[in-house]
């Protein structure tokens, strides 16, 4: 086996690489000054993967919205009772999450970080699900459902992400709907997790205060005890999805005192090749930094309309098969709002950027880049999101030393249109 | 791990803390203004980290500050106020890029210095006093997140859990203002408000980082030449006792109800049972193998959470779940038969000792952030009472299973809050 040292030259520092027989990827970043180890064990697996073609099966298969989530949650509960538990006794913390493409278990400790990582390989592949567990869960994902229900933020993105989306899953909320949980079996949850838990499919990454060699030899040795199947390759279907949006304009009414609106720009599939990944996102960042953060130009203008209230809130979502950004804030005025922002988005195209307001810009994110290395969480998070989507993410410093305000303007041409443009409106509901 | 050199300085009119550490790639300096909560200057304290983020005499409009928080490598900057105990604190906080990792830049930690004092010093002022023009949009700012506290339901639910346990105490005001007190704010009363808090409050500068300790408070103490005579100091809150708990109602058009339980602790952090106080809280509620984890959500199904929180310097805790509207009686007998349990000593070994080392996990992830660093060394000025991280932690693990019962049996009951949905508000499909 091959370990491969990775330097970040820009930070003074390296993590090491390396792949297990049975296809999982480690990371072990070492970082002795600090307290805290902080590991993540993820599966490319997310709620968007509700039709794939199970391993060693030939037949498509659909499976119920939220299950991902679903599964997530119930990885914790074994036969002898609960792995939060097992976390608890050695001090460290332990927990999950489900995103659109992603479910990741996690802890942090600060202690028998060995005992912590081999607990957290273990219960990931042992699943225990039962008819009589999966019915108890049921109760618990309903409360999740429903808190989020009345969260006017989480709708106002959901509701955007539906305008703009017409058969891409990444339109269906992450925990599913209280119907949608209701109809999951046991059954089904051991379809996905046989065909995306297998190690070919996962990474594992661990970084903070922990022995390399120690760490290497504990992974490999627990890998190796355990068998799997040959990995094959997973086939996944997103449904035929247009680059025009669904819906140009989507209006939720709710009970809230405030509005909020929000103003999404579609991506083209072609924007999302892996190769230009790390650039395209710069460039729309980049970009967003200029115009609409709190130093931005447009950022200003709105504000002095008065047609914000406090400030901007800015999404960037660049995956495979979907992506968007997004440009909100809770306003009292939100069709105008939407006008605004769509007006100010469509006339990027004949701003110029003049060279010291970019190099200015590009200060900005230099020293942001440094700062998410502060924290273990995003550092690990970062690593393994960029791997899955086939790219190195260290190489985020020479593409950033390497943009140039010709990127931008060639990006502008092709990233926005008015017909990939939806708006999304929370509204108080009518007396 | 390393060790933390850490050093204190009183400096007459203000107080400097240097903390030197190499876990960063940043540098994290906060200032922090204290002052007694008081209904008459709350509000517009709550409004002035809004106006003073809008522009300074060198830098006069928001986006020219912002440009310069740019320049200086994307520093990260923000002003908020909010209660710790009875006091009410302004934060100015600055987080800048550590120089030694940017080619040809050698002056950042100086600049971003600068930066916070002009801030601080020199807000951008028209004939004497604010700008009419940005006062009247930020009270406009602030009167929509006052409004919009409605709609987030946890924080609601908290703060009526508060105004109904602290009526008649200061802790009960709200660190956000007031929509009354707001109508009557001017340029002049407001700039009158801050210059009582630049020169006035109780002034604690702190420096976390990579940093020459030294060089540091050379630097700190050339620049913060203010002209101040510090007026007010840290107040401690006096314990109230409960008599018979309180219980509240109200309903909103929702789908998940908030049922938020107040007790009243007996124990502030300069108290030798503090120690215990967080074991019994953790037991109790501070993590997924605590009682109300483990019984509301993971043995009724009733919740997807059920946590507690404890407050250190008023004597105060706090239970939070989101229940269906018709578990009310349920979970809150649950919730409450917890602490009773726990009073008759039913606590298991293990728990006292899973307890122990996830409070010390907490601790040691706190100090492995900048700002947990910077709220750590606060919280003992706040407290009065200074430990190293280790005598904390020690202290922790020396707490036996009669500590906490001990503990459980001063916390109280105080009252019982719950947000539930209004009639036909929750049809199931």
């Amino acid at each position: 086996m091959i370990v491969n040292k990775l330097e970040i030259p820009r930070i003074d520092e390296s993590l090491y690489q390396f792949q297990l027989e049975n296809g999982l990827n480690v990371y072990l970043y070492p970082k002795p000054e600090m307290e805290k180890t902080f590991a993540m064990f993820v599966t490319k697996y997310g709620s968007i993967d509700q039709k794939f073609i199970p391993l060693d099966e030939q037949e498509w298969t659909s499976v119920p919205d939220g299950i991902a989530h679903f599964l997530e949650h119930k990885m914790f509960e074994k036969e002898d009772g609960d792995v939060f538990q097992q976390f608890s006794e050695r001090g460290a913390s332990a927990n999950a999450f489900t995103s659109f493409t992603q479910t990741a278990y996690l802890f942090s400790s600060t202690s028998e970080e060995k005992g912590n990582v081999e607990t957290l390989l273990n219960f990931v592949q042992d699943p225990y699900f039962t008819e009589e567990t999966v019915e108890r869960e049921k109760g618990i994902i309903e409360q999740e459902i429903r808190m989020y229900d009345d969260e006017a933020d989480w709708r106002l993105f959901f509701g955007l992400i539906g305008a703009l989306y017409k058969e891409h899953p990444v339109r269906i909320d992450i925990a599913g709907t209280v119907d949608s949980i209701h109809s999951i079996t046991h059954h089904d949850l051991y379809k996905c997790y046989e065909t995306f838990y297998h190690p070919s499919n996962m990474q594992l990454f661990v970084i903070g205060n922990f022995d390399l060699e120690e760490m290497k030899q504990l992974v490999e040795s627990n890998q190796n005890s355990k068998s799997f199947i040959e990995p094959g390759e997973i086939k996944r279907d997103f449904g035929k999805e247009d680059n025009e949006v669904f819906k140009k304009e989507e209006v939720i009414e709710m009970p809230v005192t405030t509005a909020k609106c929000m103003v999404g720009v579609k991506e083209k599939i072609d924007q999302l090749n892996p190769e230009q990944l790390l650039k395209n996102e710069l460039v729309r960042d980049l970009v967003l930094d200029l115009y609409f953060s709190k130093s931005g130009t447009y950022y200003e203008k709105l504000y002095q309309e008065g047609l914000m209230i406090d400030s901007l809130r800015l999404e960037l979502i660049m995956e495979d098969s979907f992506g968007f950004t997004a440009i909100g804030a809770s306003t009292t005025k939100p069709e105008q709002f939407a006008k605004e922002v769509k007006q100010m988005l469509l006339s990027l195209k004949n701003e110029t950027i003049n060279e010291k307001a970019f190099q200015r810009a590009k200060k900005k994110k230099y020293g942001e880049l440094i700062r998410e290395f502060n924290d273990l969480e995003e550092t690990a998070s970062n690593f393994v999101s960029y791997f899955q989507q086939g790219v190195d993410y260290r190489d985020a410093f020479s593409v950033l030393e390497n943009v140039t305000i010709e990127d931008i303007n060639e990006a502008l041409n092709e990233w926005i249109s008015e017909e990939r443009i939806s708006t999304c409106m929370v509204v108080p509901e009518k007396e | 791990m390393e060790a933390i050199h850490d050093r204190y300085t009183d400096l007459e009119t203000y107080h400097l803390h240097t903390i030197e550490t190499k876990k960063f790639k940043t540098a994290t300096i906060a200032l922090k203004f204290t002052r007694p909560l008081a209904r008459e200057q709350v509000t517009e304290r709550a409004l002035l980290p809004f106006i003073l983020q809008k522009g300074t005499e060198k830098y006069p409009s928001e986006r020219e500050l912002r440009l310069q928080l740019d320049e200086l490598y994307g520093a990260k900057f923000t002003i908020n106020s909010t209660k710790k105990g009875e006091n009410h604190i302004i934060t100015f906080l600055l987080d800048i890029a550590n120089d030694k990792f940017i080619k040809d830049e050698d002056q950042l930690m100086q600049k971003g210095l600068d930066f916070l004092h002009e801030v601080a010093n020199n807000p951008k002022l028209i004939d004497g006093v604010f700008d009419q023009d940005i006062v009247s949009k930020e009270k406009e700012t602030l009167e929509n997140k006052i409004k919009s506290i409605r709609d987030e339901k946890m924080q609601y639910a908290n703060m009526r859990l508060i105004d109904e346990m602290c009526k008649e105490e200061p802790f009960g005001i709200h660190a956000h203002g007031y929509l009354d007190d707001l109508e009557k704010v001017t340029p002049k009363t407001l700039f009158e408000s801050y210059q009582k808090m630049l020169h006035e409050d109780r002034l604690d500068v702190f420096v976390v980082g990579d940093i020459d300790a030294t060089h540091v408070e050379n630097n700190v103490k050339q620049l913060f030449t203010f002209d101040r005579e510090p007026k007010v100091d840290i107040v401690r809150s006096e314990k109230s006792v409960q008599v018979t708990p309180n219980h509240v109602t109200e309903a909103q058009k929702i789908q998940q109800g908030k049922l938020h339980l107040g007790y009243r602790t007996n124990v502030t952090y300069q108290d030798e049972e503090y120690p215990a106080l967080q074991v019994f809280n953790g037991i109790f509620g501070g993590f997924p193998h605590s009682k109300l984890f483990m019984n509301v959500r993971e043995k009724h199904s009733l919740a997807y959470y059920a946590a507690s929180r404890f407050e250190s310097n008023k004597g105060l805790l706090f239970v939070f779940s989101g229940i269906a509207p018709e578990k009310y009686e349920q979970a809150k007998s649950i919730i409450i038969e917890q602490q009773e349990e726990m009073k008759k000593g039913k606590i298991t070994k293990d728990e006292l000792v899973q307890t122990q080392k996830a409070i010390i996990h907490q601790l040691k992830e706190t100090i492995d952030q900048p700002r947990g660093m910077v709220e750590w060394y606060f919280q003992q000025v706040i407290g009065n009472k200074s430990w190293t991280s280790q005598e904390m932690m020690e202290a922790i693990n020396k707490v036996t299973l009669e500590d906490v019962i001990k503990v459980a049996n001063k916390v109280q009951l105080d009252t019982v809050y719950f947000l539930t949905a209004e009639e036909g508000g929750n049809d199931s499909e």
